[in-house]
């Protein structure tokens, strides 16, 4: 044995280091706690050595082991008979007919793309993408959340074009549109950016691929690009505060290739379609370890690797470097025995690396070699089933205090507060921003951002002769200011408002992937935010029967103690059976506007927490507008009848900055105009009058503005189902919207701020 | 109508034009890859757009030394249609199949978005033949090196000589600040001709406006007129 390691040491010197005995300080280092180091001691009947540790360690960290959310992720619905695949595959699966299944998820790299912006969100494009087809499905749309710091500061810009470019540079060049997203500025995230990619790709149903190992002795096949020394410790950097010296963690931040990422889509897929693929998991964060672990601990078995064999970048890798680099582009897979030779060569096509390096066991244990030592072996459930999962105590904060209209003193006209709204780069329109993503390659994108509240992505080849083609309908959402007011409410805001916006597309709400995004779990009032905003997310996501399939938990988002506005971030996909009946946001002349969901005796908008309020207000304040679940799901299911019989030709939700600005949106496109129809109450007040703002910017939830030439049939079926409405007024050519007796508004002049404010901020 | 698609690593509109040559022809073209060294007489052969080999030293350096271009090539010379579209300009382009050079857009910022093309009056092009002289066709752009650019010279020559196919144009009655010209090319070039006009780089999409669901038709249009054109 002395002979053998003095060998190694020979062979590779730091190789025989890391093969040494680990201790309790590396342990600190590495990111874990006194306790967890104990227990792995304990579990494993030895001390670790580094790279024992080093697998532990990002095992254990935040990113991998969701300790902190694990116990309230449980209690998520993730069941419904059109549900295939829930969380914890690498992507969840819902059926959507004719044998297909849409494959999906989103997924966050916040800490990165705030390091090294285009690197970051790039490997985010490409790591969403790569849980995506690794499912065995092609995709077909990419969508970003993504929230900067105030607007005003120089590093927002930075960040701001370096994510935009990196998610385009990926997205653009891997040849996947990307349809839409949503973009926020607010000063909590000026030390912590949120970047959260959402990849959708479509499946035949029964052929689905999933990461569980089976049979011993199976080879275990590693695919892609070559590991090199990038993003190591990548999972454990993501699951700490920043601090000052965080610019220091740039080595830890991957780099993406999409040019090897398409190469990497088309040979797994063309594999795929053969039979010899058994199982395959893509090498995210934590790299080799968490795929070797996870798909070794689905199957309950063990896995052997020569890391000797593994096709590597640089020479003198260690087993640590091996283990935890997160180079991209890279799969893990296990193949039928005896179908190598058929599978490396549509690899050799693709001119990327194939390499058998290991085999399926029964051992249970995740056995290592290095330079022909031993450099790993450890039990997996440790790992994994063991895990630790914290029960951490937590305090939901709600702000109860409703906003009295009279108490607020308002100097600004309507004219003004829109003028200041469409200046906020929040509502303000984000061309700048998609312009920059190809958001038509591939050919079937229907409608995109900023065309329908929802992105509209035809299922390729459903189109027949006779009919268009089916779609589905995506998007996501969340409106952070809501959820920090009340973390219950605005995590069902969250889902309403994601359902609304499918609804409004046209399409019919189906599931979630869910994105949570928030500060340092082990200050209570932050885990108080994940638990109450779980809590919202599971009663509406129940109630409107779109259980959540796949999703990603982002916590220490803090610098320096101050903590992101929490933000769970909702991706939802719905389906739309005949796309000729899809939904866009702008109104045509002649047609009729009205609200669902409002009715002539809405006289008082609710301005807690709203947009409007902080313009007067200088700051959000009081208690977000309430959430009735039974009448959300009333004005969708409506509205989806309504488009059923084709008697809507516009749709949109009213969010951010309440119905004027709404309105507003409906109008730009085509320039058009409207007299507005005011309550008769609200008649005859000024163009200061607080009560009038209110309706006009309140942001009451519940409530979708729908175009109709067919007024008194739509009447007819709103009267007869007992919904709430209320005629806005007819569109005509003008570009004028009138309140009559109150102001004018030139349509122009608004939509050219709507238009440039970004733009002009960016340059 | 044979035709023919060639692909390349990286190619990822080859999908999209193989749908909208389907819909015109009826028939499903011919994929090539870049490898092959022999393939069949074609009428027509597509370079579709897309990041081949990943854009990298230069967009479309590297596809112009692999072996399906000397092919290529050898299909020009028989008189054969061949047709590169956004990657596929850049790599006629660097294959020296067409004259210039294609860089950076102005604005240096990958753009996606509608533009208005003009048809311009060209020598007996398959391309642009039947054709109104001045005809509009909203097509999309969505590039990163698409600004057209060349010394006087030849920009004079190329015009003196009917071979630039297209120009982005102003659309009347649009309040805009945008520039209608999506790339800063000189001379608002979207689309240039071969010597014998058998040959058309351009950097718009037409594969991308094939359904009236796509917002316009104006690319089945256009290719539905060239196919007609080339079949003769």
């Amino acid at each position: 044995m002395k002979v053998l390691k003095k060998k190694l040491y020979e062979d590779n010197k730091y190789e025989y280091m890391v093969q040494q005995e680990s201790n309790l300080e590396t342990a600190i280092e590495m990111g874990l706690t006194q306790e967890e180091f104990n227990f792995i001691c304990k579990k494993i009947k030895k001390t670790p050595n580094k790279t024992e540790l080093g697998i532990f360690s990002a095992m254990f960290s935040e990113h991998c082991s969701y300790k902190s959310s694990k116990k309230w992720l449980k209690t998520l619905p993730t069941q419904a008979p059109h549900v295939i695949q829930g969380p914890g595959e690498n992507a969840g699966v819902i059926d959507i007919g004719d044998n297909l299944a849409a494959v999906f998820k989103i997924e966050s790299h916040n800490h990165p793309s705030f390091i090294e912006p285009y690197q970051g969100s790039a490997t985010g494009v490409g790591g969403i993408l790569r849980d995506v087809f690794t499912m065995g499905a092609r995709p077909i749309a990419l969508l970003n959340a993504i929230r900067f710091g105030s607007p005003s500061k120089p590093l927002t810009k930075h960040l701001l074009s370096g994510v935009v470019k990196g998610i385009g540079g990926y997205g653009n060049c891997i040849g996947i549109p990307t349809v839409g997203g949503e973009t926020n500025f607010d000063k909590s995230y000026d030390g912590n950016i949120l970047v959260n990619a959402m990849a959708v790709g479509i499946a035949n149903k029964d052929k689905i691929f999933y990461s569980a190992a089976t049979g011993a002795n199976n080879p275990v096949i590693y695919v892609g690009a070559k590991t090199g020394r990038d993003g190591i410790h990548g999972a454990t950097m993501a699951s700490a505060e920043f601090t000052e010296s965080s610019s220091e963690k740039r080595p830890t931040v991957q780099v993406g290739d999409p040019f090897t990422g398409k190469l990497l889509l088309e040979a797994c897929l063309e594999l795929m379609n053969t039979d010899a693929v058994l199982s395959i998991q893509d090498m995210g964060a934590a790299g080799l370890t968490s795929s070797s672990v996870e798909m070794a601990s689905k199957g309950s078995l063990g896995m052997f690797l020569d890391l000797d064999l593994v096709p590597t970048r640089e020479e003198q890798m260690t087993s640590y470097e091996i283990m935890l680099s997160e180079s991209q582009e890279r799969m893990l897979m296990i193949l039928k025995p005896g179908s190598e030779e058929k599978a490396k060569q549509i690899f050799d096509k693709w001119d990327l690396d194939f390499a058998v390096i290991g085999k399926v066991t029964e051992t249970g244990r995740l056995i290592l070699t290095k330079n022909g030592s031993e450099a790993c072996n450890i039990p997996i459930s440790p790992l994994v089933e063991n895990a630790p999962e914290y029960d951490r105590p937590y305090e939901i904060i709600k702000n109860e205090k409703f906003i009295d209209l009279n108490k607020n003193i308002v100097n600004q006209t309507i004219n003004e507060i829109l003028v200041q709204m469409f200046r906020n780069p929040n509502l303000a329109s984000k061309k700048w921003i998609w312009e920059q993503y190809d958001c038509s390659v591939m050919g079937d994108t229907i409608l995109s951002s900023g065309q329908s509240d929802a992105a509209i992505v035809r299922i390729h080849g459903s189109d027949k002769d006779d009919s268009l083609g089916k779609g589905l309908a995506i998007t996501t959402d969340c409106t952070p200011r809501y959820v920090k007011a009340n973390p219950i409410e605005g995590g069902m805001q969250a889902v309403c408002e994601a359902a609304r916006n499918i609804a409004s597309s046209g399409a019919k709400p189906l599931a979630i992937t869910n994105n949570l995004n928030f500060g340092n779990p082990e200050k209570k009032e932050i885990m108080g935010e994940i638990v109450g905003s779980i809590k919202g997310i599971s009663s509406a996501a129940a109630f409107l029967n779109t259980p959540i399939v796949s999703g990603n938990v982002s916590l220490y988002n803090e610098t320096n103690g101050n903590g992101i506005l929490p933000t769970p971030v909702i991706g939802m996909v719905g389906i739309i059976e005949n796309i000729e009946n899809s939904l866009e946001i702008n109104a045509k002349e002649g047609n009729t506007l009205l609200v669902l969901g409002q009715s002539e005796d809405f006289i008082e908008g609710w301005i807690g927490s709203s947009i409007y309020q902080e313009i007067i207000h200088d700051e959000f304040d009081g208690a977000p507008p309430p959430i009735n679940l039974q009448n959300e799901k009333a004005i969708i299911d409506i509205l989806l009848n309504l488009n059923e019989q084709k008697l809507l030709s516009a749709a949109h939700d009213i969010s951010d900055g309440g119905l004027l600005p709404n309105v507003c949106e409906m109008l730009f496109r085509n320039n058009l105009g409207l007299d507005l129809n005011l309550p008769k109450k609200l008649v005859n007040k000024s163009n200061k009058d607080i009560l009038l703002h209110s309706w006009c910017f309140g942001e009451d939830q519940g409530r979708i503005i729908v175009a109709t030439n067919e007024l008194n049939k739509v009447k007819s079926i709103l009267e007869k189902q007992e919904i709430k409405f209320f005629v806005l007024g007819t569109v005509n050519s003008s570009s004028n919207l009138n309140i009559k007796s109150v102001t004018t508004i030139s349509i122009n002049d608004i939509k050219y701020i709507y238009e440039n404010s970004l733009s002009s901020i960016m340059s | 109508m044979r035709s023919g698609v060639a692909i390349f690593p990286g190619s990822n509109c080859d999908r999209d034009i193989i749908v909208a040559l389907k819909k015109v022809t009826k028939k499903i073209p011919l994929k090539l890859w870049h490898k092959d060294k022999e393939f069949p007489n074609l009428d027509l052969i597509v370079i579709p757009g897309g990041f081949s080999f990943g854009d990298y030293l230069r967009c479309g350096a590297l596809a112009a030394r692999s072996p399906i271009i000397e092919n290529i090539k050898n299909h020009v010379s028989r008189g054969g249609a061949l047709l590169g579209i956004c990657n596929g300009f850049q790599i006629l382009i660097e294959a020296g199949i067409l004259p210039g050079s294609l860089i950076r857009n102005k604005n240096l910022l990958f753009t996606c978005r509608e533009t208005t093309l003009e048809i311009q009056k060209t020598i007996k092009s398959p391309f642009t033949e039947g054709f109104e002289l001045g005809c509009h066709l909203k097509i999309p752009v969505a590039h990163n090196e698409g600004n057209y650019f060349a010394p006087k010279s030849l920009l004079d020559q190329l015009s003196s000589e009917g071979r630039i196919a297209f120009k982005y144009i102003e659309e009347k009655d649009v309040n805009s600040d945008i520039d209608y010209n999506p790339n800063g090319s000189c001379d608002d070039i979207a689309g240039i001709l071969s010597k014998n006009g058998r040959v058309l780089g351009m950097m718009p999409h037409p594969e991308r406006a094939i359904n009236s669901l796509h917002g316009g038709t104006d690319g089945l249009k256009f290719l539905t007129k060239c196919i007609e054109n080339i079949v003769g």
